[in-house]
């Protein structure tokens, strides 16, 4: 019989005065980076990092906590979807790149 | 409920009926229109009578009997239903009520000038709800850019009572 | 342009002090979410896929030089130093921080701008004509009526609870280039028998899920009438639009569900009511406001300019920018010109704050200190002197926004997509980017003509998909970005929703798929053809056939 893959999730939300895009750590608090989040391996630990969420989004710290899937890469959680992938770096590179070009033009 | 009326927390005298409540001698009570469609005691009896509206329960249809009732209540189940606004403004402007409307369900500060606005003088407040937040939405504003049920003056006809621009 | 007066600053200083109570108690933890959510939209503030998003109303696409330049700073002092231009002729920031957001829109007080009603279930930024007050096919400038309208929708204590968003246009010439017919209501100005001008009033067109055509439902509304009329729709629409389901609760599909002969007739019982009181428009008051759009000091203009055929023969790329962003003007001597933000591989629709300023300084050298932003998002110097398109060209080049694509394959009208958008389903911006590296051949973009691609990332079709020549829409396809495409879309006069093609294409095939519609038009078309008009004409099937063929 085969063993059904766990599935992971991390805690996303915005920082409620900025809006910043964080996830939450081991420790219980919010880091702007996806990969020093902690990871919920079954559903009753996925569960508990929304309730930790909500509480926090209740006294005004976070906006909108969400659980993500995440995977695993070299021991690191990363975002399962397009979606969150973006959200945690940024704009893809094509817009980027034309973004920075744009903003740097030289106007004489 | 508290009840927010003239800018202070006051007593409530009014007593909202239960469709099956049996009707009390004189007391002040407010009933839905589905009682009043079928209660014929409620024309006899002496007591002050108010009525809660749904907020999908026609006003027009009142015209006629409106002067049965010292307040009508309107409802917002949550706030973002915006729908009590235009059944206040059509009770005073269209029907010229001029009794007690009351604001009930989610009322909360920051549409209290809306609310007044549109012709309620009553609000129906959550319980401990810091009274300054309530006065400091009142006084909002000063400046209102369409007539509505409060008769405040609106930009535009202040604008033609100066004659020129400012 | 409207400039405000005392009760204008009055008012818009009111709001910012309320806003910033607002933020005040909201950070305290005084407010909840759930309750502060509604008012910092009231105020423009999206909670988006990086951080909050500010959408700054624009009224009716028009700007003035110190208001650019506003933007521009604002683009610097609080975000990434660009911005967005959208089709509702609104301007978006990405990257702002909630508690610098009082601060933003003291800001923008000082230049008379906010971000009042960008978002919201309440009345929206009206839009009109790009081309306003200078169009020469023009009635009247269609921004007197806008403004009123702003006015009047402003902080609606009546309706600023709605259903849903709620989206008007408004056009001063008989060719719409305002998309009247697919907003939640659309005024048309025309004349009646005896010469006088009125509105045909639309209601219910829209985009998104279930993208509609409006339906009239009057004919001819004198002028005088349109506050009173817009508000008993609004009171219809208040009480009887759906609350039950947020992707039924637009007034289209009200009705859509009553039918348009129903609609109109319970518009016009609660109007009877309302009619000739005080919603009515006194000529004084329509004077003042139209006063505030009277021309700028238009000055008398050579006849001709021998630069500028100088120029066309010297430089290819001056003749296609003649040809395509600069269009004839109301008054002889002048040129209406279109600044693309669709330059190749760009963003487009953005503007850096460097451009910005750019621009703001050329408005006021060559063109009375104005500037427009259409709903196909781009700027326009809506007052240029002939004699000055030579300079104007050269400046404008310097800066990246010369392109000369305006209304062609390249000038895209695209959503941020799932690279701003928490809406989307899928990339749009991307696949722009490539197409204008795939058309970067002008003289082939000028072959190719008129052709309009309209991009959305998602159903709710911000890039306005629906009513494209080619609309392409992103879907997830099992955690893949594809695009549906459709054809045959048109907003203008003669509005069309476009249909699907066939099965969507994936991101890699797409640009290919595009330009294979384009080849099967160039192989179709008749002397004099758009692409619209070979599609029209010989049908879906020639175009199905070229792209779907088995390889």
């Amino acid at each position: 019989m085969s063993k059904t893959q766990p599935s992971l999730q991390i805690l996303t939300a915005n920082r409620l005065t900025d809006g910043a895009v964080v996830y939450l750590t081991a420790a219980g608090t919010w880091t702007t980076e996806i990969r020093q989040s902690v990871v919920a391996r079954e559903e009753k630990a996925a569960s508990a990092l929304l309730a930790r969420g909500q509480k926090d989004a209740e006294s005004a710290v976070v906006v909108a906590p969400y659980l993500i899937a995440a995977i695993e890469d070299a021991d690191r959680p990363r975002a399962a979807s397009l979606r969150e992938q973006i959200r945690a770096a940024g704009p893809s590179q094509p817009v980027a790149d034309a973004v920075a070009t744009a903003v740097g033009l030289a106007y004489p | 409920m508290p009840l927010l009326k003239n800018g202070a927390v006051i007593d409530d005298r009014w007593r909202r009926l239960a469709d099956d409540d049996p009707l009390p001698g004189t007391d002040a009570v407010i009933v839905t229109l589905a009682r009043l469609r079928v209660d014929r005691m409620l024309a006899k009896r002496g007591g002050p009578l108010g009525l809660a509206l749904k907020n999908n329960e026609p006003v027009q249809p009142l015209a006629g009997e409106l002067h049965h009732f010292e307040l009508i209540a309107l409802e917002f189940p949550k706030f973002t239903d915006g729908r009590a606004y235009s059944q206040a403004r059509l009770l005073r402007e269209r029907l010229g009520f001029t009794g007690e409307l009351r604001a009930t369900g989610q009322v909360l500060p920051d549409q209290l000038l809306f609310m007044q606005r549109c012709g309620f003088d009553a609000f129906e407040i959550a319980k401990g709800a810091p009274i300054e937040a309530w006065k400091k939405a009142m006084e909002s504003f000063s400046v209102f850019y369409q007539p509505a049920a409060d008769g405040r003056e609106p930009v535009s006809s202040l604008r033609r009572v100066l004659g020129s621009r400012a | 342009m409207y400039r405000y007066d005392e009760f204008d600053r009055i008012f818009v200083a009111e709001r910012v002090a309320q806003f910033r109570d607002q933020v005040r108690r909201r950070l305290a933890g005084e407010l909840s979410e759930e309750e502060f959510r509604p008012l910092r939209l009231q105020n423009g503030l999206y909670l988006q896929l990086h951080a909050y998003m500010l959408r700054i109303a624009i009224p009716y696409g028009t700007l003035s030089s110190r208001q650019l330049r506003m933007l521009a700073h604002i683009a610097r002092r609080y975000d990434r130093g660009f911005g967005h231009f959208t089709t509702r002729q609104n301007i978006q920031f990405n990257w702002i921080k909630l508690e610098e957001t009082p601060d933003i829109l003291a800001d923008l007080a000082t230049v008379e701008m906010h971000g009042l009603q960008t978002s919201g279930n309440c009345i929206r930024n009206v839009t009109a004509d790009h081309w306003a007050g200078v169009a020469p096919d023009e009635i009247e400038d269609p921004r007197i009526w806008s403004e009123i309208v702003r006015q009047w929708s402003t902080l609606h204590p009546e309706f600023s609870f709605l259903p849903r968003k709620f989206k008007i246009a408004v056009t001063g010439a008989p060719n719409d280039r305002a998309a009247v017919k697919v907003h939640d209501i659309g005024l048309r100005m025309h004349r009646n028998a005896d010469g006088e001008a009125g509105f045909e009033v639309i209601v219910g067109g829209g985009l998104g899920r279930t993208p509609m055509i409006g339906k009239t439902i009057r004919e001819f509304l004198p002028k005088r009438h349109l506050l009173s009329y817009l508000e008993a729709i609004l009171r219809v629409y208040n009480e009887y639009g759906r609350r039950d389901n947020l992707f039924k609760s637009r007034i289209k599909i009200l009705v859509h569900e009553i039918g348009a002969a129903e609609m109109t007739r319970r518009v016009e019982e609660e109007w009877a009511q309302i009619r000739g009181g005080a919603l009515d428009l006194p000529i004084e008051t329509i004077a003042g406001i139209a006063a505030q759009f009277s021309p700028p000091a238009y000055a008398p203009q050579p006849a001709s300019v021998p630069q500028i055929d100088a120029l066309r023969f010297a430089e290819p790329a001056f003749a296609r920018w003649l040809k395509t962003n600069v269009a004839a003007h109301r008054k002889s001597g002048y040129a209406i010109v279109t600044l693309s933000l669709k330059p190749e591989g760009g963003p487009p629709g953005d503007a850096s704050a460097a451009q910005m300023d750019a621009v703001a300084d050329l408005a006021d050298q060559h063109g009375f200190g104005e500037i427009r932003v259409s709903h196909e998002q781009n700027l326009l110097l809506p007052h240029v002197p002939r004699a000055a398109l030579p300079a104007l060209w050269r400046a404008l080049g310097g800066l990246n926004l010369a392109t000369p694509n305006a209304g062609k394959i390249t000038d895209i009208i695209c959503c941020p997509g799932l690279d701003y958008c928490s809406l989307a389903n899928a990339r749009s911006i991307p696949v722009s980017q490539r197409l204008t590296r795939r058309f970067n051949d002008l003289a082939r973009v000028h072959d190719i003509g008129d052709l309009k691609i309209k991009m959305s990332g998602c159903i709710n079709a911000c890039g306005h998909h629906h009513v494209g020549h080619i609309g392409l829409l992103g879907v997830d396809k099992g955690g893949e970005e594809f695009y549906q495409i459709t054809l045959g879309g048109s907003a203008e006069g003669d509005a069309s929703l476009g249909a699907i093609l066939g099965p969507a294409v994936s991101s890699a095939e797409v640009v290919d798929a595009v330009e294979t519609l384009v080849e099967t038009y160039i192989a179709e078309r008749r002397q004099g053809e758009r692409f619209l008009d070979t599609y029209r004409r010989v049908g879906a099937a020639p175009f199905k056939e070229r792209l779907y063929a088995v390889a």
